[in-house]
């Protein structure tokens, strides 16, 4: 990402920025007070629910709801023809979210209704008579692919997509630089190898949950839990054909999101079922329907190869991608095909992504969309050449790191950037040089994120005893309110304790891009930043107007205004209690602001070493040490960012051992909840160690880089390389489940 | 959907006998969910935790008396039966989590049916009889007798359990229930086995039973396998035997739990493992 000039790093000494503040939404989390999704009740309101297709792929020829209609206590029923169609844009989000002429997937929602309580609705939905003509599905990628593959749609591909593939091939994308075919014939070694990867579902614990309220003068309010609400204003009134500034979107308390909450499920149709009742209604999903109908991230298929000389040095790097997104165009595969060797500075790289369509829920974002597959075969194949040249991992990556000015495999020039920084790190890391006993294995792998900025605004008001409310627009979801508290109380020199950061609703703030990309603790507090830094300035001038001396002659030091030098006078320092005090007799309430659309969110690499142990008789893996090297730029809350560290690296490990989704020969998905999507659970982890390394970000002014998702990238990679060291055998399948390991392990001996 | 909670034993009998669909309920862990899932809609649900007898851990003639609504947590509990049957008490430690083991009972897991059941390979190892009262008196089967299939028990119309008998323990005795799950709590066995185990005083095995969980139908009691370690001191060879008639013994299915080719492999690894354990507990239960 570019540089942003306009900001440049400080070099300080933070009081605030890099200390652990309790987070100021803990205790009402922990006493069950704060307010999730599925906590908001509104008098009278209805219960919704939603009728689900059994089928992976159908034609819906007629849906008859007179007999739910009839049933007492039923208000209202949707299906498609209750909306208009919202335009390209829209489109395919609406009708993931209401099927329309065919049921695209197993818990493809084709109606939906609001009834007096959840048993009625319950009764209601088994009397909606759906006459389906059930079609051929395809739920692998390789399959979907293939020329006669049952299609989904007639004309979803655009024109990068060349002849000789199945409809189902929408998208094609193509980076790099330099010519591969020379750099592998300059190789020594040469691996090449296909891997494969299942979906995986964020796994956020708490389901999505709406309640809506569309009055009869057009007006209309939503909570929902989500990670960005004024996405779901956009969305959504898009959908309804309403304008955005009729409808107010509240943020819940989040359970979780992960990428998987940047998009609407139910809230449409809890919409137009409360257009259609004239009642507030309240849809939540159950687990099974979370499993079902919302989206996972991408299953993918990859072939990697990678050219490497006899002391190490990578000659040539190229990738093919093919990741299903669900029924509709959208997987991450770009996101893929750039970062699979954003970690490597490589004179040759090139990587072809495909998107393809499947009988599947529509993907939704995951932490790092795309990126962790990519590197999972990538860093197989890297780890596969040294050991094949008896060569260090970390030695070799070292050799080959993109650093400050390295060309990226995708296309931009780096900036400072921290990868080096965390190989480094990680040679010197006791971890590294602990041994190993019997059928244990060490793993290394390196991962990559962009990082995004956007459309960001925040307010602050001073209040008149000295204390800040800092309004921010985005869902808290990894501590934002105490970083924004912390970066306005850092600026404007004040106690952490004294400020309060609120997320405001769609009608209370100008318009904040949806929490992903990593995004918050980069731009918002930036914004937050320069918010503080606007109030200061109108505080520098109040102060100015009360000593009668130019605004340019004061200046804010330690929490307050005095004068710039000894020209300006003799003046006692005022504190911004001080000035915030007589307020109302210097002009009136004094508050904040600013509004950006932030660049320079500067990219964040990992290095992750993993040590597990395999039972040969079983095939199970156990992760017995786990430790992550993350460069944050700065960790404005070192405890938070540990807990992504550590959150990433878990989400990964499921990723690579158990966690799948698994679908029947019927296209209909057989694992709908916790107890066989496998998430690990606490007692399967060892405690994982969080290394920060900070090499600030200069287009930050606390050289702040997002961290979110960089975490979960190097996992997939790190345990299959452990894993095949500990077993003998390479594994390009994830899960590495214990009957797939156990069946490897066996082929291996026979 | 009506509730009751009847004091006797009659009581419940009459209303399981008077009623098409009536459901007992001891724990719930099977049923609120089932109930939940729609899987099943009783008409009445029959609480015994009321009656006499139904929570109590008795002394029976030297064995033990568990009542058919007594908890996992009350076993994993109770010292006597963690010294006499740690096989059991460590299966029944092994159901779901340490909140679920505060309601769930080993009865209600064996009449459950499931092919998994954690407690029941400990059960049929141990040899417990399961007592069944009904409209015609009172019963007593041995616990490999309970189950048919997936969802499927003995019981007629009428009969509910009411508690399980555990023999007297012999010296030199130990058993052991080990399973396999992908992760390390909170999951459904792939493959159980319980193995118990008495030697005599040259510590020769001497009585042996063994039973396989999540590899069948139903969960099997497996005399090949028991007879490849009567008469031995449970060295490499009976244990190779053991596994080797164990994997015969196996009828598993593919789903998403495991394949069959999985299940069998493992069958035999984990009665070896429990074969181990059961003997190492018998020498040091001596001690």
């Amino acid at each position: 990402m570019a540089l942003d000039d306009k900001h440049g790093v400080q070099t300080r000494d933070f009081k605030i920025v890099g200390t652990r503040p309790v987070r100021p939404d803990g205790l009402e989390k922990v006493t069950g007070k704060a307010r999730f999704g599925a906590d908001m009740a509104l008098p009278g309101m209805l219960i919704g629910m939603i009728l689900r297709s059994p089928h992976a792929h159908a034609h819906i020829r007629s849906i008859d709801a007179s007999k739910a209609l009839a049933l007492p206590g039923v208000k209202a029923v949707v299906t498609a023809t209750d909306f208009q169609d919202p335009g390209d844009g829209l489109r395919d989000i609406l009708e993931n979210c209401m099927a329309g002429e065919k049921a695209l997937y197993d818990g493809h929602a084709v109606a939906a209704v609001a009834a007096i309580n959840r048993s009625v609705a319950k009764r209601a939905l088994a009397l909606i008579d759906v006459d389906y003509e059930a079609l051929p599905h395809v739920t692998d990628v390789d399959a979907a692919m293939r020329p006669g593959a049952p299609a989904l749609h007639e004309d979803a591909a655009d024109e990068s997509v060349p002849d000789g593939w199945s409809k189902n091939v929408v998208r094609r994308y193509e980076f790099g630089h330099g010519d591969v075919d020379a750099g592998f014939a300059a190789a020594d070694e040469v691996v090449e190898r296909s891997f494969r990867t299942e979906a995986a579902h964020q796994g956020y614990i708490e389901p999505h949950a709406c309640v809506a309220s569309f009055g009869g003068d057009g007006q209309a309010d939503l909570w929902c839990c989500t990670q960005g609400q004024y996405m779901v204003r956009a969305t959504c009134a898009g959908i309804m054909g309403i304008e955005v500034a009729q409808l107010r979107v509240t943020a819940s308390e989040i359970g979780g999101g992960f990428g998987g909450k940047t998009t609407v499920f139910i809230e449409p149709v809890a919409l137009a079922l409360s257009r259609k009742a004239g009642k507030p209604v309240k849809i939540v999903m159950s687990r099974e329907e979370v499993f079902r109908a919302t989206g996972p991230t991408s299953s993918s298929s990859i072939d990697v190869k990678v050219g490497m000389t006899k002391d190490g040095r990578i000659t040539a790097g190229s990738a093919e991608l093919r990741y299903q997104g669900g029924a509709w165009p959208g997987s991450p595969v770009e996101f893929g095909a750039m970062s699979s060797f954003a970690a490597y500075d490589l004179e040759n790289v090139k990587t072809v992504g495909w998107d393809v369509v499947t009988n599947r829920p529509k993907q939704a974002a995951y932490r790092a969309p795309g990126a962790p597959m990519a590197a999972f075969a990538v860093e197989s194949c890297v780890d596969e050449l040294c050991k094949t040249l008896g060569l260090d991992p970390l030695d070799v990556r070292l050799k080959n790191a993109s650093r400050d000015g390295s060309k990226a495999s995708y296309g931009p020039t780096f900036d400072k950037i921290g990868l080096t920084a965390t190989l480094a790190t990680a040679k010197t890391h006791p971890h590294l040089s602990a041994p190993l006993g019997p059928n244990q294995g060490r793993g290394v792998a390196c991962g990559f994120w962009f990082n995004f900025g956007g459309d960001t605004c925040v307010s602050m008001n001073i209040g008149s005893d000295g204390t800040v409310s800092v309004i921010e627009g985005n869902p808290d979801i990894g501590g934002s309110r105490a970083a924004m508290s912390q970066m306005a109380a850092e600026e404007l020199g004040i106690p952490f304790e004294k400020v309060r950061t609120v997320i405001a609703d769609t009608s209370s703030l100008g318009y904040n891009e949806v929490t992903d990309g990593s995004r918050v603790t980069f731009a918002v507090g930036l914004a937050t930043i320069k918010a503080a830094r606007d109030a200061i300035e109108k505080m520098c001038a109040r102060a100015a107007a009360l000593w009668g001396i130019p605004a340019e002659a004061v200046v804010w030091e330690d929490g307050c205004a005095k004068p710039a030098g000894p020209n300006a006078g003799e003046h006692e320092p005022m504190t911004l209690a001080e000035i915030a005090a007589v307020a109302s007799e210097t002009g009136g309430p004094i508050a904040g602001h600013y509004e950006v659309n932030a660049d320079g969110a500067g990219v964040s690499f990992a290095t992750h070493v993993c040590d597990v142990e395999v039972d040969p008789e079983t095939g199970a893996t156990k992760v017995l040490r786990y430790t992550v090297f993350q460069d944050a730029g700065k960790a404005v809350h070192p405890a938070y960012v540990e807990g992504q560290f550590q959150g990433g690296a878990v989400q990964g490990i499921g990723w690579a051992l158990n966690e799948e989704y698994i679908y029947g020969e019927d296209g209909r998905l057989q694992n709908p909840g916790f107890l066989d999507y496998r998430i690990p659970v606490a007692s399967d982890l060892p405690m994982i160690d969080a290394v920060i390394v900070e090499v600030p970000n200069p287009g930050h002014p606390y050289g702040v880089r997002g961290v979110g998702e960089t975490s979960i990238v190097p996992p997939l990679a790190a345990v299959a390389n452990a894993v095949s060291a500990a077993c003998g055998v390479r594994m390009t399948e994830l899960p590495m489940s214990p009957p797939k390991l156990l069946k490897a392990m066996s082929q291996k001996t026979a | 959907m009506q509730y009751a909670a009847p004091q006797t034993v009659e009581a419940a009998i009459d209303l399981l006998t008077s009623h098409e669909g009536a459901h007992v309920l001891a724990g719930g862990t099977d049923l609120l969910v089932q109930l939940r899932s729609d899987r099943v809609a009783p008409e009445v649900i029959v609480d015994i935790k009321r009656i006499d007898g139904m929570k109590s851990i008795r002394d029976d003639s030297g064995g033990f008396r568990i009542g058919a609504a007594v908890s996992a947590a009350e076993i994993t509990e109770h010292a006597g039966l963690g010294a006499a049957w740690p096989g059991l008490v460590e299966a029944a430690g092994l159901i779901g989590s340490t909140q679920v083991q505060g309601r769930a009972t080993i009865v209600g897991n064996l009449c459950n049916a499931s092919p998994a059941a954690d407690t029941t390979p400990a059960l049929i190892a141990a040899g417990a009889r399961i007592v069944i009262s009904g409209p015609t008196g009172t019963r007593e089967i041995p616990a490999e007798e309970m189950t048919t299939g997936p969802g499927r028990t003995t019981l007629a119309k009428g009969e509910l359990v009411e508690a399980v008998r555990l023999p007297t323990r012999a010296a030199r005795s130990g058993d052991a229930y080990l399973r396999f799950i992908p992760r390390t709590e909170m999951d459904i066995a792939v493959v159980g086995a319980g193995v118990s185990l008495s030697f005599d005083d040259a510590g020769m095995c001497q009585a042996a039973r063994v039973a396989l969980g999540a590899v069948a139908p139903k969960a099997v009691l497996v005399a090949d396998a028991a007879a490849a370690l009567i008469g031995t001191a449970i060295d490499d060879a009976a244990l190779e035997q053991l596994a080797q008639a164990c994997a015969a013994a196996c009828n598993p299915i593919d789903d998403k739990r495991g394949t069959i080719e999985f299940r069998t492999q493992v069958a035999g690894v984990l009665a070896k493992r429990a074969a181990v354990a059961a003997k190492e507990r018998a020498f040091a239960a001596q001690k």
